[in-house]
Parts: structure tokens; sequence; C-alpha cells
């Protein structure tokens, strides 16, 4: 008896429930970044399943350049929190609120 | 099915142990290489030769007072050293040691001498020495103290640095091999080419693409944080860095996980452009373990040798010297592999 | 035999990535992740994924990780209460109302795709999933997007560096 499709969706559809609800209900910044490569890796969990049970090669590329990317989006979202936490001392994205009306 | 599994754990337990041996009496062999190029005689009190010397240390070690500071972060400050050796033994699953044996006719089948063969054989080898990066950086962070903290994420830094040489040093090799298994690598090296047409030279990859092994050498030099690149760990700059807050049997472990990456990286080395097990006559364990042999000795010879780089230095010459170098060599072997196949 | 593997690597990620949630210190958050993807890791080689499961442990593990723990490292940040000790109200609701849309969908869709979706694996070609086939396809049919990859990292390289450094010189 082989693992069903329906199994692997089920785990990658609640790893991006709970990098969703971890994006909604934390303040952290870096936090919040780490909830969303959770969702990017969820969702490359969905691209191997079907792409094992569609027989087809094209999920396992797409999820190589999700990798990719993801990585490069690490790399300047870092960036940007630091540059954030020199100017204005602060990590929690309540406290960004310059453009508030 | 069972025997299989029987196999595959005896196997694991033998190159374990062997692993762990060899780990303890590195430190001899260290003090006595090291000794003898400094024209003094080293440890010869414990046993002949000093021999018992790495037992003694190892009773003196765990026998000493076990400190945990104050404000540690317990779990992790725990957890860091074992993180340390871990990944540098789980990299010998894939490592071969020699064809097969039937140890002098005592079993039915031959056995191949490695713990098993996966295809992506040298990335795995690459993956699993990235996550040996954790426990340097979380002992620093654990140890609630902010001359490790910096010690960690400067030795860490380096290590992440010269890993990336290190990977591009290996293109050429896996391009000449045609597969990234280590056991393919070590049979694309067999035979024999003939130089000048008169002198034979084993198929060694050593000899196709010397610059890619002094590249491999030295960023494994550096990967290891051994001397001229162990600024971070020098007993003389912040204080001890990562480990200064450890004592006795976990401080043993940092000092196991060096000497356990080194024997790792010399094997890899050995694998990779030394022909591994590949030789004549004698059997082939025996080849390896010469070869590995060879390749720690230089590792000492370079620590009593040479003198330290400094931290700006030593990125520097990652980055900027041997990135470039690297990307050279795999340049040229990528033309002359299109062009003289 | 595949089912206790499944059984067991799911288990790991999934809670691993709930911890990662519900952590107060960020540096436990990290190291519940990279638990997390190396128990992925592991689904992978169960779905023939046999060059990128060690991508995986490479890229995201390996290196992605080390860069989070590093900034976490660097910059000494304060803990962090729990959602319910904030007394944010609209904050709570508006979590609590996405994840119960997003759960109903969740439910809906699978649970309308696992009658269909019951059925066995297709044999795979011999090759699928190694190296060799990802590489031939990286450099035939994705060619295009494979050299913009490259084009991607030199300018998150240069975005980095531009963002974090002190001043201008």
């Amino acid at each position: 008896m082989q693992v069903p499709l329906s199994a692997y969706l089920i785990l990658s559809a609640f790893l991006f429930l709970v990098g969703v609800v971890g994006v909604a209900t934390r303040r952290n910044a870096l936090i919040i970044f780490m909830c969303i490569e959770l969702m990017l890796n969820a969702v490359n969990l969905t691209f191997l399943a079907f792409a094992r049970f569609l027989n087809s090669m094209n999920g396992q590329i797409v999820v190589f350049f999700v990798m990719v990317v993801a990585a490069a989006e690490v790399a300047v979202g870092l960036a940007i929190i630091i540059a954030i936490y020199r100017n204005r001392e602060t990590m929690d994205v309540a406290d960004l609120n310059l453009l508030k009306w | 099915m069972i025997e299989a599994l029987v196999i595959i754990l005896i196997k694991i337990a033998v190159v374990m142990g062997l692993l762990l041996l060899a780990v303890a009496y590195m430190t001899w062999l260290e003090r006595k290489v090291i000794a003898d190029i400094q024209v003094r005689i080293g440890p010869d009190r414990v046993g002949p030769f000093g021999l018992l010397q790495p037992i003694a240390d190892g009773i003196k070690l765990m026998l000493k007072e076990d400190l945990i500071p104050a404000h540690v972060d317990r779990v992790i400050y725990l957890l860091a050293p074992s993180l340390s050796i871990i990944p540098a033994l789980i990299a010998f699953s894939v490592i071969p040691f020699g064809s097969s044996t039937t140890l002098f006719g005592l079993l039915a089948h031959p056995v191949t001498l490695r713990i098993t063969d996966i295809d992506v054989g040298i990335l795995f080898v690459f993956g699993v020495s990235s996550l040996g990066v954790y426990g340097i950086v979380l002992a620093g962070w654990a140890s609630n103290n902010k001359y490790s903290l910096l010690g960690g994420l400067r030795s860490s830094a380096q290590m992440i640095s010269y890993e990336l040489s290190m990977g591009l040093s290996v293109v050429g090799v896996v391009l000449l091999a045609g597969s990234l298994s280590l056991v393919d690598i070590v049979g694309a090296q067999q035979g024999t080419f003939w130089l000048l047409g008169i002198l034979p030279i084993p198929n060694w990859f050593v000899f196709w693409q010397p610059l890619g092994f002094l590249l491999f050498f030295t960023c494994a030099l550096a990967e290891t944080n051994r001397a001229p690149f162990d600024l971070p760990e020098a007993e003389t700059e912040l204080v001890a860095g990562f480990h200064t807050e450890y004592s006795s049997m976990k401080f043993a472990m940092f000092f196991m996980a060096e000497y356990a990456n080194m024997i790792t990286a010399s094997a890899v080395a050995t694998t990779l452009f030394l022909g591994g097990w590949l030789g004549p006559v004698a059997p082939s364990p025996v080849w390896f373990l010469g070869k590995v042999f060879v390749l720690l000795f230089v590792f000492i010879w370079f620590r009593a040798t040479l003198p330290r780089f400094r931290y700006d230095q030593l990125m520097y010459f990652g980055w900027k010297r041997l990135l470039p170098l690297a990307l050279l060599n795999v340049g040229v072997t990528a033309v002359s592999a299109a062009l003289w196949g | 035999m595949e089912i206790a593997l499944f059984a067991g690597f799911a288990l790991v990620a999934a809670v691993a990535a709930v911890l990662v949630v519900i952590q107060r210190h960020a540096v436990y958050s990290a190291l519940y992740l990279v638990i997390a993807m190396v128990a992925l890791a592991g689904i992978y080689v169960l779905l023939e994924g046999y060059f990128i499961w060690i991508i995986q442990i490479i890229v995201y593990a390996g290196a992605i990780m080390v860069l989070f723990l590093f900034v976490i490292m660097l910059l000494d940040i304060p803990q962090e209460d729990v959602l319910w000790a904030r007394r944010d109200w609209g904050q709570i609701v508006a979590a609590a109302a996405l994840s119960l849309v997003l759960l109903v969908e969740m439910v809906l869709a699978v649970g309308r795709g696992a009658l269909r979706g019951a059925q066995a694996a297709p044999a795979s070609a011999q090759d699928f999933g190694t190296t060799l086939t990802v590489g031939r396809m990286l450099f035939t049919d994705y060619l295009f997007p494979f050299e913009i990859t490259s084009v991607i990292l030199l300018v998150a390289m240069v975005g980095a560096l531009v963002l974090a450094k002190r001043q201008f010189k």
C-alpha cells in the first residue's frame, strides 16, 4: 500500500496553514519571515507531490527555482530588517507605522 | 533483508568505533609530530612512546569539574558540542574504504567496504558539513558571553565563506568523473596513463586537477579551523573563542569534533583526488588508510610551520583569491573536457 | 515501510512547524524550523526527489537558516509575549477569521480531491528525479529561467550588501 496523494496534500496544507497563522499572529519581523519560509516549503512539497503523481519532471524544476528565489529573498529581506533595526531600534512590526494615516 | 540490515549495523559500529579511536590517537600523533618538528620529544612518559597519553587525557577530562555558568541557555549549551561532532561522523557513511572483501574467506558473500553509496555522495558530504556550522554558532551564543558570541560568529563566517570555494573546487572532479557518487569517482580514477610515453602514472585526479586539489586542501584547512586559519580559536584571541565557557567532557567533545572534521576532510580529499582505495598489491583498506595518514600528516605539518592569518586577511584570501581561482579551474576544466573529452 | 517513514517524517515536520510559531524566543523558532526542513527533505526522498532533497538540506537548512541565526544573534531581540497575553483584540479576531477561512477552504479542497486521489502513483521512469534528469531539463527546456536565476542571485547579493552597509564611502 502506497502513501496516497491526499496525505501529502494534507500535510502541505497544514504546514501552509501554520505559516499563515504565524504571519498573522506574531509581531516580531524575523519570526514572520520564518513563517513565510515555512509557507514556501509547504508549496514545495505540493509541487513535488504532484510531480510524482502526474509523472512529470516539471514540478521538480519549479521547486528548484523556488528554492533559488527563496534564498535570494531571504538575503535581501534580512538586510532590510537589519537596516530597519539600525534606524528605529525595533523589530516589532507594530512600531513601523510612520505611513499610517 | 535482515541479513543486510545486520551487516550494515556491524559496518556502522566498526567504522564509528575506529573513527573515535582514530580521533583520540590523532591527539597523540599531533603532539609527537609537532614535537619532532620543534626538535623535542613530546609525550613519552605514559606507556611506550607515550601511546597511553590519549587515555590519560581522556580520564583527566572526564574527572574534571563540569562547570555550567549561571545564565547560559541550558538546552542549547548542552546540545552544541554534540551538534559539532555528529556531522563529521555522519559524513563517513558515504566514503568508500575499499573494494569488496570476504575477510580472508570467512564470509559467504563478499561485502563492500563502505557503509552505503548514494547517487549524490559528494553533495551529501557538503550538506552535512554545512550543518556542522550550527554547533559552533550555537555554542558561541549559548555561553552568554560577548567574546564567545563574537568568536563563534567569526568562526562560522569563516567556515561558510570557504565552503563556497570548496564546493567549486570539486566541480572539476565531478566533470571528469561524470558522476556525483563517491564510488563512481573512485572508479573513474582507475588505470594509469603514460607520461611522455615512458612513465606510468596512476590516473588519480590530483594529476589532472592539481589546482583543484590545492584549493580543496586549503579550504579544508579553513573549514576545520586549523592553522594557519585558526584565529577564531587561538588561545590568545578573544579569550578562547566559542568554547571559552566549556569545561571537561563538553570541551573534550569540541576538540574531538575538530579532529574528526580533519579526518573526514582528509578522507574526502583522498577519495576525490588521491584515488581512494586504489593501489597495487596491498589490500585496499591499507592504501586508503595510508593516503589519509599522509594528508593528516600534512595538516599537522602546516600547523607546526605556518604563522596565523589575521581574520580580515583570511576573509580577503577566501573571497578575493580562492573563489576566482576556483571559478577559473571550473572554466578551464569544462572547456578542456568539451574539447578533448 | 514507506507509510511508516512518511508518517514519521510528517509528524516531525508538523510538530516542528507548530513549535516554530508558538515559541517566545526567536532562536528556538529558527532551530525548530531547521528540524522541519530536514524532515521535509526526508519526505522529498519518498517523492523520488533524489536531487531536490540534498539541495533542500544544503540551501535551506545549511545556508538560509544559518543566515537567520546570524541575524538573530547579532541583533539582540527581546522575547515576545504570546498572542492572548497581549490583549490586542483586533489582531486576535483577524487572525482567527483568516485561519478559519483557510481551514474551511483546505478541508473542502482536500476532501473533494481525496476521493479521486486515492489511486496509486503511476510507475515512473528509471531516472525520474535524478541529478541527470534535472540537469538535462535545466539546460534544455528551462535554460532561460536558469540564466535569469543567476541574475536574480547577483541582484540579491548586491542588494543585500547595499542595504546592510553602514554608510557609503
